[in-house]
């Protein structure tokens, strides 16, 4: 463990040099971040504007504290795997990671923790100065805000191991692309980024409550601004385990499988 | 050390015709082919050798290099390298190894040399003490200093390849497989690395396996040499046996007080450089042509010797015909 969280520190340490070096290619990819939420903000604010104040349970101002927590959520559990992964696989960068003494899935998580580290500082003071314009509402519970800290831990861990396992399709499809947007596509519906899931359809709702999307962007934001009964939360941490569990056993063995024929066909 | 028994590896590559309709044909019925990179050889390397692994081109080097070190699983055969099988990739062996490719770069681009350095002392778990000598040792011997601080994308190819080698030996691997480690290199820093090489060797008792197209390397650094070609050993021994085995010419130079007229029929005439002129002459011959090149001519000079590594290997690749086994690979409808 001594060796891991040595490992993770020198990781970090990376990570930041590197991200550091591109300061404004990190400012112009972090306003592209922030300005989709606020399209989806502003679109569903006129609407409830229009429609006399609120649709499907959600006011302005409710809009407004749902599209910026999710801002902030989508941030933190984000990763950039499955395009990585294509690329590693290709060129056969992906050969000197197998050859290390430590699994290559730590390299992934320690970069990604400290990436996050490094933008939140600026996705924050963002989302604070998003919420003086937007004006947003919230009645939410200590209960609640208490929870939504291990949820996102769980948020977090459950959206990497998924696309980490979905970025291992690259053993075998040369070109990830196609998936890839299929899985984005899917993600941008289906976990509540684009629309809060109260207002899709019911059956579209049933497959969103299936999959494991919405736990991992909708489950927390709903949990922070209290829209969850506490029955509802533990409902949402039973799912976040249980998917956190089915993800990590996929990832072992398609893991070993990939690197399998990866050896098998040339690496 | 190493022991390999039976080594195969066959890739299966997907085969295709040029062409719009050979395009959609593929959609429906995908042709593979076979491909016999490695066909079938033994060798046994023991512990503190040093060895030259010499092919030309598709020789299945380079797969049998990814096969010792791990990354790639045979078709067929057993290897041992240091105790264990390679491409399970215990920890405890992926410690005491190290694979060089000239070409891949592990070094973070981004950041200072010595920042990859840490980074690799934590995934090895170097202990702080050991780490500080062995970095002073390898700043040293390979003239590291000022190189350090500087971001690896500022540092020139041979720079680069110093520093690659470094960060790869860090750990104090006991077996190091080495792939064209001088590519590209010019001759300063070749030498740079060869002299390095050999002294890390010595010093800690390290097994070598190395390949590489500039035969300086392998002469400075291997007294053994193992060929393979087609993916078959073609020899195993001496560097000089190599040469006894594979060159049936000897070279004579002789330097002569007078002009230099047609010396065609004492033997091939390689070169003539104002007074010398450098003669191939068949090896059982040799002894009768200096006697008469001798008492024919003006001789101020004659020296014999064998002709330069280099020729004697492309010889050795460009004669030997393809075994007739290999030769035939097998086409399969998937």
């Amino acid at each position: 463990m001594i060796g891991l969280a040595d490992l993770y520190r020198a990781q970090f340490r990376t990570t930041l040099a590197t991200q550091l070096q591109y300061r404004v290619a990190l400012v112009i990819w972090l306003l592209g971040l922030v300005l989709s939420p606020v399209v989806y903000l502003a679109v569903w604010r006129a609407v409830a504007t229009s429609q006399g104040g609120a649709v499907g349970g959600f006011t302005a101002g409710e809009f407004s504290a749902y599209f910026l927590a999710t801002m902030v959520v989508n941030h933190a559990t984000f990763t950039w795997i499955a395009w990585e992964f294509e690329y590693r696989v290709r060129q056969g960068t992906l050969s000197p990671l197998l050859l290390r003494p430590v699994h290559p899935v730590h390299r992934d998580v320690a970069e990604n923790l400290s990436f996050k580290a490094l933008t939140l500082v600026v996705v924050l003071p963002v989302a604070g100065l998003l919420s003086l314009a937007f004006r947003p509402t919230v009645a939410t519970t200590p209960w609640a805000v208490l929870a939504f800290v291990p949820a996102l831990a769980l948020a977090i861990a459950l959206r990497f191991a998924v696309e980490w396992t979905l970025a291992l399709a690259a053993f075998w499809l040369t070109r990830v692309e196609a998936l890839n947007r299929l899985y984005f596509l899917a993600a941008l519906f289906l976990s509540g980024q684009a629309v809060p899931l109260a207002l899709l359809p019911a059956p579209v709702r049933l497959l969103a409550d299936l999959l494991p999307f919405r736990w991992f962007i909708a489950f927390p934001v709903e949990l922070l601004l209290g829209r969850l009964s506490p029955a509802g939360a533990l409902l949402g941490f039973a799912a976040q385990a249980g998917w956190l569990a089915v993800a990590i056993a996929l990832l072992r063995v398609v893991w070993g499988r990939g690197v399998r024929r990866y050896g098998a066909v040339g690496a | 050390m190493v022991s390999v028994r039976g080594l195969r590896k066959i890739y299966v590559v997907p085969e295709r015709e040029a062409g719009l309709g050979a395009s959609l044909r593929s959609l429906v019925r995908r042709r593979s082919k076979e491909v016999v990179a490695v066909d079938g050889f033994d060798v046994e390397i023991g512990r503190g050798e040093v060895v030259g692994f010499l092919g030309p081109n598709g020789a299945g080097k380079t797969t049998t290099l990814k096969m010792l070190s791990g990354l790639l699983y045979p078709t067929a055969g057993e290897v041992t390298v240091l105790g264990h099988t390679p491409w399970r990739r215990e920890k405890a062996f992926l410690r005491r190894m190290t694979l060089v490719m000239g070409q891949r770069n592990q070094l973070v681009w981004d950041i200072p040399v010595v920042d990859s350095f840490e980074l690799n002392r934590a995934i090895y778990r170097i202990p702080d003490g050991e780490y500080r000598d062995t970095l002073a040792e390898l700043t040293d011997l390979l003239d590291l200093e000022g190189l350090l601080r500087k971001p690896v994308r500022n540092l020139s190819l041979g720079e680069r390849m110093k520093c690659e080698v470094a960060a790869a030996l860090l750990h104090r691997p006991a077996m190091l497989f080495l792939d064209e480690p001088t590519l590209g290199l010019d001759v300063t820093a070749q030498r740079r690395i060869r002299g390095f090489i050999a002294t890390y060797a010595e010093r800690y008792g390290a097994t070598v396996l190395l390949t590489s197209h500039y035969m300086a390397d392998v002469e400075a650094l291997c007294k053994r040499v193992v060929v393979i070609h087609h993916g078959r050993l073609l020899f195993d021994g001496s560097l000089a046996a190599l040469i006894t085995r594979f060159s049936p010419y000897k070279t004579v130079v002789i330097d002569l007080d007078g002009p230099v007229g047609d010396l065609g029929r004492y033997g091939e005439v390689v070169s003539v450089e104002e007074q010398r002129v450098t003669l191939r002459v068949p090896k059982g011959e040799a002894a009768a042509v200096t006697g008469r090149l001798l008492a024919d001519l003006p001789v101020a000079d004659l020296s014999i010797g064998d002709p330069p590594v280099d020729e004697v290997i492309d010889r050795v690749f460009s004669e030997e015909p393809e075994p007739a086994s290999t030769a035939a690979t097998g086409t399969a409808a998937r």
